[in-house]
């Protein structure tokens, strides 16, 4: 996938360079040699030439927004998605609350219930985006990798709560094809099984 | 006078009037555009194709914006200031020969609206008088940006006007005439004929004084946005506002017609290309290192740009008049 590449690049440094700054002029001579010398040798018209050669050269960088987007990085923490199972399509959400004890704004509601083949479900799930910061813990703490957050970041509505009802997270069960394995937020990194530790068993 | 000179200058007056409040329009499009792609923008896109129907969308927006005027403001001098940056703008047309003469129908027309003898002085002079424009609206608007606007005004503009006038003697003394015809036809001779080349000197320091006096980038303190907002247009909105900018843009022309013709040959035939294609070139040309400086160039500071004009362009426009002088004497 390449433009994830930059999302990557935390080396920021490497492209600074220092500008030579040349000594200020103390004595009336010295400012007249600077005069002459800006007038003179034409320094002004190597900024004319630098703006003409931008615009013959025609190398915009212009992102019309609305029809063409930058690419976003797959960790962005937009609007919570709820997940199902790929299999099935049932939903991922074993209902076990941490979510709603994690949240450091205190913003996830859960109602749970106990559904017939006896698995713990929620009956809803809210989130109230008034008070949601967008940290991600609930998506760090879900041990099922059921609330994400996902990638829609225009969002339009008269009111933040439009978007954060349960039915408004969860995948449709007619676009169950089209859910991917999600690589975002919340879900293990590529290498989390070589960095995990055993717990000693001195513990 | 004859029924036939009227109507004819009528029309002419009509056509100058639509025409440069159009170009007004049209010039803030090409000036986004140019600025945009020089600086790597696209600029307006989206209404009508390229954006061009911008013009539109912002003349819209500026006619049906509320005409708002402050509480503390003086009322009439508020409301008429707009309107003599504009008037001054056109009145300065009068005297400019736009084209050479051509015929229509067997009647000969002089695209001039009055062929006065003293051209030059009339045009300089009304440009000078637009001045009165931003400083009494400054003062009159109630705003300290708006006062600081006014104050820069009266120091900007008045300074360059001596540069103006100085660097165009010389090229006066050497056509001896103030009448701009004159000056056209001094250099129908083709290219070597110009007088920028008889008058390098005159020439630049005759184009700084211009960016000065049109209030263009390197120069335009009046409303410079980082340090007084928008200077002596502050308080202003609406078509009140737009009056402003048209008379600035309408001064940029004339500005580029009056280069073109003292110092760049006028309206006579450029080798090949008719007289008139040529001098909207040359306007064109001028109209458009106006922006293109404006993308360049950063602000001077105000003490910078009075030690520029008193102690530099204004002895050097008195040494290139001396030197002309002599010159001519031997």
């Amino acid at each position: 996938m390449s433009g994830l590449e930059q999302f990557k690049d935390r080396n920021v440094s490497q492209n600074y360079y220092k500008v030579q700054i040349e000594p200020y002029p103390k004595t009336g001579w010295e400012k007249f040699k600077r005069v002459l010398k800006r007038s003179i040798k034409l320094e002004l018209f190597v900024g004319l030439k630098i703006t003409l050669m931008e615009m013959l050269r025609f190398n915009i960088h212009t992102v019309q927004y609305p029809k063409e987007k930058l690419p976003i990085g797959p960790r962005y923490r937009a609007v919570h998605r709820l997940l199902r199972l790929l299999e099935s399509g049932t939903e991922r959400c074993i209902g076990c609350g941490l979510c709603e004890k994690i949240c450091i704004s205190n913003c996830i509601r859960i109602d749970t219930k106990v559904d017939e083949h006896g698995r713990k479900i929620p009956t809803e799930y809210t989130i109230n985006f008034g008070r949601c910061i967008f940290c991600g813990y609930c998506a760090e703490v879900c041990p099922e990798l059921a609330i994400v957050h996902g990638p829609d970041y225009e969002n339009a509505s008269e009111q933040r709560a439009h978007f954060a009802l349960k039915e408004d997270m969860l995948t449709p069960l007619d676009k169950l094809k089209q859910q991917q394995e999600y690589p975002g937020f919340g879900a293990p990194t590529p290498v989390a099984d070589q960095r995990i530790k055993k717990t000693p068993l001195a513990y | 006078m004859d029924a036939a000179f009227v109507i004819e200058t009528i029309i002419k007056i009509l056509i100058v009037l639509g025409l440069f409040s159009a170009l007004a329009g049209f010039g803030t499009y090409i000036e986004r555009k140019v600025l945009a792609f020089m600086q790597r923008r696209l600029g307006p896109m989206h209404v009508g194709p390229y954006g061009l129907l911008q013009v539109l969308a912002d003349g819209i927006k500026l006619f049906t914006k509320e005409d708002f005027i402050p509480q503390g403001a003086v009322r009439p001098i508020f409301m008429i200031a707009p309107v003599i940056t504009a008037a001054t703008a056109f009145i300065a047309m009068a005297a400019i020969p736009m084209f050479p003469e051509f015929t229509v129908g067997g009647y000969t027309v002089k695209p001039i609206i009055s062929d006065i003898n003293v051209g030059l002085l009339f045009v300089l002079g009304v440009m000078a008088t637009g001045l009165y424009g931003p400083l009494l609206a400054g003062m009159a608007s109630q705003n300290k940006w708006s006062i600081l606007g006014a104050a820069r005004t009266a120091i900007q503009f008045l300074s360059y006007e001596v540069v103006t006038g100085l660097s165009v003697l010389a090229p006066v003394m050497i056509v001896g005439s103030l009448s701009l015809i004159d000056f056209n036809n001094y250099q129908a001779g083709g290219v070597s004929d110009w007088l920028v080349w008889k008058q390098p000197i005159a020439f630049i320091l005759f184009l700084i004084a211009g960016f000065a006096e049109t209030n263009r980038t390197p120069f335009d303190l009046l409303e410079h946005e980082a340090e007084v907002i928008s200077g002596y247009a502050t308080e202003y909105s609406g078509m009140r506002w737009g009056m402003f900018f048209i008379g600035e843009y309408a001064n940029m022309f004339t500005l580029g017609f009056l280069a073109s013709l003292i110092f760049l040959g006028g309206f006579n035939d450029l080798w090949f290309i008719p007289g008139a294609i040529a001098i909207l070139m040359k306007v064109f040309f001028i109209f458009f290192f106006f922006l293109w400086t404006r993308a360049s160039w950063p602000h001077v500071r105000p003490d910078q740009l009075m030690w520029l004009c008193w102690k530099v362009l204004m002895p050097l426009a008195v040494i290139n008049v001396v030197i002309t002088g002599i010159v001519m004497m031997f």
